[in-house]
């Protein structure tokens, strides 16, 4: 064999001449975690479909029930309830499920059929850093979003907001927990559509069925004890309910299934939902599908 | 691991996919600081080869050492070391070019300056673009700068100058010169021969899943391959003759008769080598077949 010796600087050396200031422990994912936020966060809002799709349709729904039904009475004669008051509650848990799941489920797939995770699989980032990427995107876009669905019924459509701090409690756990096990489930269903191309296509029925089924466009109220009971298998029923706790007035809680807010339920049912979608992603989630 | 030892170690590497053997009996080495380059026609097994030894295929016999360790158990700390350059991809590209290797140095333990790779692939006026608006050749030279940004011991180069004008070719072919001088170790893959025979330091032909020759750039194929072809018009008849003495033939025809038409002496290129290599190969092959 003909080869020619080449001198060999110290860089290139093995492992033993690691920069000793780069750890490859549990610091060193959370950094590179927050690092993937703002790079994910960044890239989020450079997107336009997902911008509008993702952050703005839950405030473009809200508009349009509270225009499309704003001669109605939601509430009873004595304690009037406008549309844009009874919808709000849907809405944020709506967002909850299209910030998280909808979103990563989509996403994810995205970048597995468009070369991005087979890059970032060559790379020494951990695969916890860019789940934490993930989740804190899903986070902080969630934030924002709430936001604005709140703020937008507060001041366009005069929805009076809550002013006991425990009311606000409640809905700072209910979100919390509800964005966090959205993301996650996102992160869990992005394995199942083979291509990036067919994810919008099994993600987003899914998604818009869960949402009619779980007191988001529709009064869950009204809908038969089946599939009322049907519907609670799944998180989205049980983050809208916590969303209703906090928003409706007291008087509404009569119309719920077990007739109380159930509080320790939306605790137990969204938790569950959790730990299934840990289950799944570390079972199942591979940066790229090997010899396919 | 030993300063001495190959940087890459394969042996007898095979990769099936139910009856169809992708690469079968592969063996090569690539010792430290050593250009590979790794030629054969579409389908031949180079990428397969290419990605098992990237970790992002398992093998299906022999080994496989990359830097001292089994590809398809190498951890964060082995990865740290490679700079992949994969075939093209389309990621979304949402992030400018700065935005992205700033993002990507960070992954490793000792990168480079991101302005000076940025430089080094002639990005600099692209720096602050989002890869989105970037031509195909610009997010290519994005690609190279994305696989040597970690500082790599090992650079994995799969095609990277598809898609490159002339001009970014030599720039391109330029910067391996020094990341060659720097100390790296590179396997290349190329359709483009002179690019081999430029870079590579010694090259592996595959072909239909099996190593066909392997050697230094400048023996591979074997000396007669290398025989000057001379070649020229008898009026209508053409003539073509390989000697070792072409200058003598020429002296002789000249003594013959007047200037020959269409007078021509080449010595073979690695291209014409390879091409022979190839179809010599598919023809022993069918042969086989037929048999």
């Amino acid at each position: 064999m003909n080869t020619t010796p080449v001198p060999v600087p110290a860089h290139a050396l093995g492992p033993n001449n690691d920069v000793p200031s780069f750890g490859w422990g549990i610091g060193r994912n959370i950094k590179l975690g927050f690092r993937r936020i703002r790079y994910e966060v960044l890239t989020y809002f450079r997107q336009g479909d997902s911008v509008f799709f993702t952050f703005l349709f839950p405030v473009v729904m809200l508009t349009i029930f509270a225009v499309a039904f704003s001669e109605q009475n939601f509430g009873t004669e004595e304690e009037p309830l406008t549309a844009a008051a009874f919808y709000l509650p849907g809405m944020i848990a709506a967002g909850l499920l299209l910030s998280g799941l909808q979103n990563m489920a989509i996403d994810i797939a995205m970048e597995r059929s468009d070369g991005t995770l087979k890059r970032l699989a060559g790379t020494p980032l951990p695969v916890i850093s860019y789940f934490i990427g993930k989740i804190g995107q899903v986070f902080v876009t969630g934030v924002l979003q709430a936001a604005l669905v709140i703020a937008v019924a507060a001041f366009a459509f005069d929805v009076e907001l809550p002013d006991e701090p425990s009311k606000w409690l409640t809905f700072s756990w209910v979100f919390v927990l509800g964005v966090t096990t959205s993301a996650v489930l996102g992160i869990a269903l992005s394995g199942l559509p083979r291509s990036g191309k067919s994810a919008t296509a099994v993600v987003i029925p899914v998604a818009l069925v869960l949402q009619f089924i779980s007191g988001v466009y529709l009064s869950f109220s009204m809908l038969p004890e089946w599939l009322q009971t049907f519907a609670s298998i799944f998180p989205l029923k049980w983050m809208a309910q916590g969303m209703r706790e906090v928003f409706l007035p007291a008087s509404f809680e009569i119309l719920e299934q077990t007739e109380t807010w159930n509080l320790p339920g939306v605790a137990i049912a969204t938790g569950l939902w959790l730990v299934v979608g840990l289950i799944i992603t570390r079972l199942t989630f591979r940066w790229i599908r090997k010899d396919s | 691991m030993n300063i001495t030892d190959p940087v890459v170690q394969v042996e007898n590497l095979r990769k099936t996919y139910g009856s169809f053997s992708a690469v079968d009996s592969v063996s090569f080495d690539i010792q430290r600081g050593e250009t590979f380059a790794l030629l054969g026609p579409n389908g031949a097994g180079k990428s397969t080869t290419i990605e098992i030894l990237e970790g992002y295929r398992d093998r299906t016999s022999g080994s496989a050492r990359v830097l001292g360790i089994d590809p398809g158990k190498g951890g964060l700390a082995w990865k740290a070391r490679l700079g992949i350059v994969l075939q093209s991809s389309g990621e979304s590209g949402n992030v400018s070019v700065r935005e992205q290797l700033t993002q990507f140095a960070g992954y490793y333990p000792n990168p480079r300056n991101v302005d000076e790779v940025i430089a080094a692939v002639g990005l600099e006026a692209k720096a602050g673009t989002l890869l989105r608006k970037l031509s195909g050749g610009q997010r290519r030279r994005v690609d190279v700068a994305l696989g040597i940004i970690g500082r790599p011991e090992l650079l994995f180069l799969d095609e990277p100058t598809t898609g490159f004008d002339p001009e970014a070719r030599q720039q391109f072919w330029q910067l391996i010169r020094s990341l060659k001088a720097d100390g790296t170790t590179i396997l290349l893959t190329t359709h483009y021969l002179d690019e081999a025979a430029q870079l590579g330091d010694r090259a592996g032909v595959i072909a239909g899943g099996t190593m066909i020759d392997i050697g230094a750039i400048d023996e591979i194929g074997g000396a007669d391959a290398r025989i000057p072809i001379v070649r020229w018009r008898d009026g209508a008849v053409r003539h073509e003759k390989r000697t070792h003495t072409p200058g003598a033939l020429v002296a002789s025809l000249m003594a013959d008769n007047a200037e020959p038409a269409g007078l021509e002496i080449v010595r073979p290129s690695l291209e014409d080598i390879y091409l022979q290599l190839v179809s010599d190969h598919a023809r022993a092959r069918d042969e086989e077949y037929t048999r």
